[in-house]
Parts: C-alpha cells; sequence; structure tokens
C-alpha cells in the first residue's frame, strides 16, 4: 500500500515533468488553431510550422554557430583548465597562493557587476558582431581549473618524479600522463562549459546583431518576441524544439554524465 | 647544484602555465571591476565622452520607483520560488531515496527540464499560460474552475514565472538533496527507531537537519537565480503587466541597451550585486544557525 502510494506520487512527477515536452513535439505539426488540444493526437497533421521556421530565420546556420561557439569554449575551457589546473596542483612557484586565492575570489563575483563593462570592452576591442566576442570571454573558467586542480591533487607524485627522470618537461606530463588519467574530469568541465555557453542568451543579445551570427537561442528568441512568427504559437514552438532537439538527444545517450557534470557544478560552485 | 636548477625550472614552466590566467583575469575579471568603479561615478552612452556626475548616479537609484519595482518583484519571485523548490525537491528526494524501481529513469526525466534551454521552457510555457488557449486553463475549465489570468494579471504573472522557474530547476535540486540523503549514516535512523521515533519525527530531527548544507546551496543558488532572471520575462512578458515582472537583469539590460545609459547600467548592476552579496550572508547565518 505504501508502497503503491510511493509509485504514484512518482507517476505524477513524471507525468508533470515530461508531458509537457512531448505535447510541445506532437502540437509543433498542428495548425494553429488545434494547437490548444491538451491531448496529444490530432486528427489532421502539418508540416507547416517547419516550414515557416526554415524559410523565415537561418535556423541552420544558428545550429551551427551555437556548435561553433560551444565546442570552441569547451575546447579552450578543457585545455587552459588543465594547463593552470596543473601548475596550481603540481608546481612550487612563488605567486601559486595568490593567484588560487584570485580565482576563489572571480567565482562570487555577480556577473551583473561586470557585465556592462565586458560589453564596453567588446565595443572597444570591436568584436561586436563577431565569434570572438562570443568566444574569447568564456575561454576560460576559474571553475574548470578549480575541478582540474582537484583531481591533480591526487595523481601519485611517482608518475611525475619518473616521468622527469626520462626527461620530461611539464608540457609534457600533463598531456601525455595526466590528461590520459583525466577522463572523468574533462567529462564533469565538458559537459557543464559546453551546456553553459549553448544555453547563455543574454551574452550573445549583446554582441551579435546580425542575424548570420546568432547563436540558436538567440535567434529563436528573437524570432519568438519579434513580428517573424506573427503571434502564432505553432511556428515558435516548433523552433523550440528544434532548438531543444540537439541537446536533449544528446541527453539520451549520456544523462548519467549529465547528471553527475551538473550536479558537481552545483555541489561545489 | 643540480636540486636548484631543477627547482628553477619548475618555478619557471609554474609561471609559464599560469600565464594565460593571469592575462584572463586582467582582460575579463580586474578591468571590468575597475571600470564598474569608474563608470557609476559617469554618465555615458559610449558614443559622447564621459561625464563625471560624483554620486549622480547613486541619488538617481534612491529616487527610482523603477529600481525598487525590479527589487520588489524579485523578493516575490524568490518567497515563491524558494519554498516551492525546496518542498518539491524534498519530496521526490526523499520518494526516490527508498527501495524502488526504475529510480534512473525518474531521476532522468525529473532532470529534464534542467538540461533544455530556458528559451525551450519559456517558449512551451508561454503556451500553457495563454488566457483562452493555454493547457492549463483548458484543464482548470473542464474542471469547472475559473481560468487564471497567468500572464496578464500583475498579480499572477510574477508567480506564474516563479511556478515554471521552479518546474524548470528542481530536477537539479532533487539530485542535490539525494546526495545529501544518500550521506545520511544509516544507524542514526536506527537508533531513533529503537527510542521509538515516528516517521514525521525522523523526517524532522534527523533528515532536515543532516541536509542542511545541501538546503544552504539550494537557497543561494535561487537567489542567485532569482537576480539573474532575464529571458523568461524578457519573453513572456517583456517585463509587463504594468512591470510586474521587471526583473533585476531585466531592467539593467533596459537601460543599458534601450536608453543607452551605460553609468546608469552599471549602478544597477553594482547594487544589485551588492544586495545579492548582503542577502546571501544573511540566508547563511539564519540556515546554518539552525
Amino acid at each position: 500500500m505504501k508502497k503503491f502510494v510511493v509509485y504514484l506520487v512518482l507517476i505524477v512527477g513524471g507525468v508533470i515533468f515530461f508531458y509537457p515536452f512531448l505535447w510541445m513535439i506532437m502540437a509543433t505539426f498542428r495548425s494553429e488553431i488545434d494547437i490548444g488540444y491538451p491531448g496529444l493526437f490530432v486528427k489532421s497533421l502539418t508540416l507547416h510550422n517547419y516550414e515557416i521556421v526554415f524559410k523565415r530565420i537561418p535556423i541552420l546556420r544558428a545550429l551551427f554557430n551555437s556548435l561553433f561557439v560551444s565546442l570552441s569554449v569547451t575546447a579552450s575551457v578543457i585545455f587552459f583548465g588543465s594547463v593552470v589546473g596543473y601548475a596550481l596542483s603540481r608546481l612550487k612557484f612563488k605567486i601559486k597562493g595568490l593567484i588560487l586565492g584570485v580565482i576563489l575570489f572571480t567565482m562570487v563575483i555577480p556577473f551583473q557587476i561586470t557585465l556592462i563593462p565586458m560589453y564596453i570592452l567588446m565595443v572597444k576591442f570591436g568584436w561586436v558582431d563577431t565569434y570572438l566576442a562570443l568566444i574569447v570571454p568564456g575561454m576560460i573558467s576559474s571553475f574548470g581549473i578549480l575541478l582540474f586542480r582537484q583531481f591533480f591533487l591526487d595523481i601519485p607524485q611517482d608518475l611525475i618524479d619518473a616521468a622527469r627522470i626520462d626527461g620530461c618537461n611539464d608540457f609534457q606530463i600533463l598531456f601525455k600522463i595526466f590528461l590520459p588519467l583525466s577522463k572523468p574530469v574533462m567529462i564533469t568541465v565538458g559537459i557543464f562549459s559546453f551546456m553553459a555557453t549553448w544555453n547563455d542568451v543574454l551574452w550573445p543579445m549583446l554582441v551579435i546583431r546580425t542575424r548570420e551570427l546568432m547563436t540558436m537561442p538567440q535567434l529563436v528568441t528573437l524570432f519568438s518576441i519579434g513580428g517573424e512568427a506573427e503571434g502564432q504559437l505553432g511556428p515558435q514552438l516548433a523552433a523550440a524544439t528544434l532548438l531543444a532537439l540537439p541537446i536533449v538527444v544528446a541527453y539520451a545517450f549520456f544523462q548519467r554524465y549529465f547528471i553527475e557534470s551538473m550536479a558537481t557544478t552545483g555541489l561545489k560552485g | 647544484m643540480r636540486k636548484t636548477g631543477f627547482l628553477l625550472k619548475e618555478e619557471h614552466s609554474g609561471y609559464l602555465m599560469s600565464l594565460p590566467y593571469v592575462v584572463y583575469f586582467c582582460l575579463f575579471v580586474a578591468f571590468p571591476l575597475i571600470f564598474s568603479f569608474i563608470l557609476v561615478f559617469h554618465r555615458w552612452n559610449i558614443i559622447t565622452p564621459m561625464e563625471f556626475i560624483g554620486l549622480g548616479n547613486f541619488e538617481r537609484l534612491f529616487h527610482d520607483v523603477q529600481f525598487f519595482k525590479a527589487l520588489r518583484n524579485t523578493v516575490i519571485f524568490l518567497l515563491i520560488h524558494i519554498p516551492l523548490q525546496i518542498v518539491v525537491a524534498l519530496l521526490f528526494a526523499t520518494l526516490l531515496s527508498q527501495q524502488i524501481k526504475a529510480k534512473g529513469l525518474f531521476r532522468a526525466i525529473y532532470f529534464m527540464p534542467v538540461i533544455v534551454s530556458g528559451v525551450v521552457v519559456t517558449i512551451l510555457w508561454m503556451q500553457l499560460y495563454n488566457y483562452d488557449a493555454g493547457i492549463l486553463n483548458v484543464l482548470l475549465s473542464k474542471l469547472g474552475l475559473k481560468r487564471v489570468p497567468w500572464l496578464i494579471s500583475p498579480s499572477w504573472a510574477m508567480p506564474s514565472i516563479a511556478i515554471m522557474a521552479t518546474w524548470k530547476n528542481v530536477g537539479l535540486y532533487i539530485v542535490i538533496f539525494l546526495v545529501g540523503l544518500q550521506n545520511i549514516p544509516g544507524y542514526l535512523y536506527e537508533a531513533a527507531e529503537i527510542d521509538g521515533a515516528s516517521g514525521l519525527q525522523k523526517f524532522f530531527y534527523i533528515t532536515l537537519p543532516s541536509l542542511n548544507s545541501a538546503m544552504v546551496l539550494v537557497i543561494i543558488l535561487s537567489t542567485i537565480g532569482g537576480f539573474s532572471l532575464f529571458i523568461e520575462p524578457f519573453v513572456m512578458t517583456g517585463g509587463g503587466p504594468m512591470n510586474s515582472t521587471l526583473s533585476a537583469m531585466l531592467y539593467i539590460y533596459n537601460q543599458a541597451f534601450y536608453f543607452g545609459h551605460m553609468g546608469y547600467a552599471a549602478t544597477l548592476g553594482f547594487s544589485f550585486a551588492m544586495i545579492v552579496f548582503v542577502v546571501i550572508i544573511i540566508q547563511r547565518k539564519i540556515v546554518e544557525r539552525k
């Protein structure tokens, strides 16, 4: 009996969290009159909503932009995170403690303070309306550095000593010995920085004005609030579905990693 | 002799390898911070030269009805969002920590809104909240209840956004609480059972106090989230009706990019950030003392 109630509540919860997505996907195949129907299936289905989206906005270009920007940022965050994390965990040098303190301090600065000056910096660099504005400010992550540092602290010193005797320098030690051992932390840092970049809308809205350079969430947002969807819900939902698709597919295959990565980010951040 | 050479080399690669961070810090952290302190004392629209106005921006802030409105809206959001989030997350985390089947599947489903872009969730919920054709109102009227003016009434709009934000984020907090629950040693419950404690007593005297650090985390993350709220009101309501969903971030955005008041926008950003700090410190004090 008690078990029954537990399952009942869990399933009700499952419906509440899952059904809206299912409904959204089904609704994108309806004509505008049928949109409000709460069930999943209606008689006449149409691809009209997707036609409008593909005709009115460069959504595939935006998909490319988002992938390009997010993957560049992610690769860079992993690269610099491991390099700086290595220095801060395994090397002795004078200002190490200072840098570590600065990193911790950086993490508590609310982004509201730096947002406007950062935008002005982009204007002064002439980076507005370029990929540079989307990529460069995200290339290093304090959190990424700290996660790599923490992971590297547990790697036995013997490995380093042995490699040094073989004549390896620190870059070789990092890339040949440490990184192959660091798959878990690379996955964690990779997923969280990819997701953070992919999902960000505010920053692209500030620095990108040309439609051809817009990221996918940004383009879909402007499509939704602008005149192009003509206030129709169908095309807006179709655009939203296209935006959700890549991440949901990735999530379907790697959900365990997604949950672990984003929960660690929450727990340690 | 060899040893000093070795150490020197290590020190050099230490500097070399942390150099990228130092450059990054100077450009994208230190400079914006310092520049922000300069901006708050100036009037500036990026195009014409900066004009020093002393504390003028702060004077304006103290008389700015919209600033206090945005602050008030954020407080309303947090007062609904935080308790709702904690109750829902605790409920599902407690259920998921029992011996049940398909635990991973449930967790994966609850987590889904977390990974999906806020834009998707906002567009979806705009439809669910639609007064005439939205699912929620259609269901309510089928049940014989009155339709709710979710996004069109000034008193409902912010609570509606808070409910949506809870739906979007709660999966993350379920997982955080779940980790916390798994770290509670089983002997505590066994000892309580021997003493004849009821299920509720166990929950309030063992489970809740043990989840304290998870609780602090949930509250802090939600607070930061509340002050960063942007895309939801931007897409759903544009801050209306009657500024009832004007959020802190949306107001900064409007000042900077609608009106070109960079100095004042920086002042707003600075002030909201200080408020976030103070609120979080107070929250920590309250929750951790318990």
